[in-house]
């Protein structure tokens, strides 16, 4: 192991922190909006490194793999692209009195304080540091969540606080259940804490004890997935909370807590005598794909009805994930990577139009393509994107994610289509509404930042019209691994 | 594992539980929060056996920070909220205590049967350990649920966080107990100071979270 490959790894991580501890005590938003750009941008050069670098050998914190690289790639762009947007979001929320600096100040050490966290989780080898991450991270953005301290965003906070709270005391005690099981086979200590270590001897494991862990687990992270039914706290926080939140939470938080989902799965599935966690995967899945779909019809507030699309996508990868073999965990992790670009792209439009109208309500929201062509054009491509059309990549995803349970199973697929279907339509309805038509609202020129929306429309494009070879071969390989 | 070393750390994972039981039915906020102290004080003693008996001396830490932190800071701010908000005279539960009585006996019963009969590998104590904690895990979940109240939920949580402390502690050799511990605390105390800060803001009338309820994003 080369000093410089140590440093790759760590560089993502104390970027962020030093970043977030320097936000905190420095003034001026001008100057700290461009610190918190550049501090994202230096992770994801960091995160790029990782390439490069070679990796180094799993230790018993951190571990550099082809499963998790992919996850931290896309979360550092994610967090750049977002900073980006969420400096010239801010400047309007100055000038308009929304958040004051001292708040300002805040939000930028959370929000760095957030990718610290969420890259933490990511690279943990541990179980139990990986928890402790995720905690953190669900910390910081209740912080965020509740920073306009209106009645609705603190009432948002709370929920989430405390849904959030219980989601992770639960996964705490399934953790803690995988020790217990560890224990035995793998001896006291910490090593039974250590991922590695703990899939390389999954099969000596107590299934008994591996099967009750992994429902805690499944019920615990999932609650900050946004699974149905735990998913009560989701939609309120998406729509109180500032706009680059929404986007972070939509397009990363959700998968930190999925991947974690993820390792945990593998761990029962390499123990031939526990129950196979794919058919508890497939009924969260579909129930929250279908529930989502429905609820998007009766939205009247723009970021809610987003995030109820959010719920609707991590029910479709959930349930990709859930039915496991090379294709469908290769759909699963396309349309994870699809959605988190399409979906924070969208909420980088809805930012700007709703400080543009001054109002989330869908119905004083009208005819954008033609006061605002910019900014409504981008959202008809994101939505068109996030609802499934060619030749857009979640296009692509979805087809195979349905492609490939209809060769397995028929009729899983068939609802699959179905609440594609629903929640197709009701998207394009409430577009109509908002894009075209009379103008309503308020039709100021917008001061937009369109750059990282529409690289992210590109990107999803791009992915729908042609996927590299290379890139194919890497996520077919990772799909592999995951079994 | 002789016969009083066990029998100790059975009856002190036995009275938390019966602790939990004493709080579902107390329809005063000062008399569930004096319960709640009550329940962290047993837990700490618990986790200072475990830490004696497993001659695990970083355990003594976490038993420490249940005592100072669970067992008197909080329920002393509590107290003090209570009492600025003026919320004291009862707690609405949402439902009657009979049949939470009975729910909670029946979560105690899933406990038993879930974890008795799963870790049948794990030893004796630490089996009956995690029955114990899973059992104090449901009946805080059910604690929640039954309040409307804000902070009759906060103790809610804290209970089943003591709970998981239980388990943690009970898995002899677990790692990073302490830290997952502390990281508790801190967000107890987040959750508490989240409590106060809305109330010197002036932003709500009510911690009844059952009229906040009412702010849905959705209406008109």
């Amino acid at each position: 192991m080369s000093p410089f490959m140590f440093n790759s790894v760590a560089a993502v991580l104390l970027i962020p922190l030093g970043a977030s501890v320097l936000l905190a005590v420095l003034p001026g938003y001008r100057l700290t909006a461009k610190l918190n750009v550049l501090a994202t941008f230096l992770t994801l050069a960091a995160a790029l490194s990782l390439f490069f670098t070679g990796r180094p050998k799993p230790g018993t914190y951190f571990l550099v793999d082809d499963l998790n690289i992919v996850f931290i790639v896309l979360s550092t762009f994610v967090g750049f692209t977002t900073s980006v947007f969420s400096a010239n979001y801010i400047a309007h929320e100055l000038e308009t009195g929304r958040l004051t600096p001292v708040y300002l100040r805040f939000y930028h050490a959370m929000y760095q304080a957030l990718m610290f966290a969420m890259n933490l989780a990511l690279l943990a080898n541990n179980i139990g540091l990986m928890w402790v991450a995720v905690e953190t991270a669900t910390l910081t953005t209740v912080l965020m969540v509740g920073i306009y301290r209106t009645h609705a965003a603190l009432e948002a906070a709370w929920k989430y606080f405390i849904l959030g709270s219980v989601g992770i005391a639960l996964a705490l005690f399934g953790t803690i259940l995988v020790y217990m099981a560890a224990k035995p086979v793998v001896g006291e200590g910490t090593d039974a804490m250590v991922w590695t270590v703990l899939i390389k001897n999954a099969a000596a494991f107590d299934p008994a004890l591996l099967n009750v862990a992994f429902v805690f687990l499944l019920l615990g992270y999932g609650t900050k997935v946004g699974l149905v039914p735990l998913h009560a706290w989701l939609p309120d926080a998406h729509a109180e909370g500032p706009t680059p939140i929404s986007a972070v939470l939509s397009g990363l938080l959700l998968n930190v807590a999925l991947y974690a989902v993820l390792r945990f799965k593998l761990v029962l599935a390499a123990n031939p005598e526990a129950l196979a966690p794919g058919p508890l995967m497939v009924t969260l899945g579909l129930v929250s794909l279908v529930f989502a779909a429905f609820m998007l019809y009766r939205r009247r507030d723009i970021k809610r009805m987003f995030a109820y699309s959010s719920i609707e996508h991590m029910g479709i990868i959930v349930f990709a994930f859930g039915m496991g073999g090379v294709l469908a965990n290769f759909a699963g992790l396309l349309h994870m990577v699809m959605h988190s670009l399409a979906k924070s792209a969208i909420f980088f439009a809805v930012g700007h139009i709703t400080q543009v109208k001054g109002t989330q309500k869908m119905a004083d929201i009208g005819g954008l393509t033609e006061t605002h062509p910019w900014l409504g054009w981008g959202l008809v491509a994101g939505v068109v994107a996030i609802a499934g059309l060619p030749p857009l990549g979640i296009f692509t995803s979805e087809f195979l994610v349905v492609s490939s349970s209809f060769a397995r199973e028929p009729l899983l697929a068939v609802a699959v289509v179905f609440g594609l279907l629903v929640a197709f339509g009701c998207l394009l309805l409430r577009l109509n509404g908002i894009a075209f038509g009379e103008p309503r609202g308020s039709t100021a020129p917008a001061q937009a930042s369109y750059a990282p929306m529409y690289a992210h429309l590109a990107l999803v494009l791009a992915a729908g019209l042609y996927l590299p070879p290379p890139l194919v071969a890497w996520f077919l390989y990772i799909a592999g691994l995951l079994g | 594992m002789t016969g009083l070393v066990f029998d100790i750390a059975h009856l002190l994972a036995g009275c938390l539980v019966l602790v939990s039981f004493l709080m579902l039915y107390q329809d005063r906020l000062y008399a569930l929060l004096n319960i709640f102290a009550l329940h962290a004080l047993v837990l700490a003693l618990s986790v200072a056996w475990q830490a004696l008996i497993q001659d695990a001396p970083h355990l003594y830490v976490t038993a420490t920070i249940a005592l100072l932190f669970k067992a008197i800071i909080i329920p002393v701010a509590l107290h003090r909220i209570i009492q600025r908000l003026g919320i004291h005279r009862q707690i609405e539960t949402v439902v009657g205590i009979g049949p939470t009585m009975l729910a909670g006996m029946g979560l105690v019963a899933l406990a038993m049967v879930v974890m008795l009969r799963v870790a049948t590998d794990v030893n004796v104590l630490a089996r009956e350990d995690l029955a114990f904690a899973l059992a104090v895990v449901l009946l805080g979940l059910l604690l929640m649920v039954t309040r409307r109240n804000a902070v009759g939920q906060v103790v809610g949580f804290m209970s089943l966080e003591n709970g998981l402390v239980l388990a943690a502690t009970g898995a002899k050799g677990m790692p990073l107990v302490v830290e997952i511990s502390v990281a508790f605390s801190i967000l107890i105390a987040f959750i508490v100071i989240g409590i106060f800060l809305f109330r010197i803001r002036e932003r709500f009338d009510t911690v009844d979270v059952h009229v906040l309820d009412s702010y849905r994003g959705e209406q008109g």
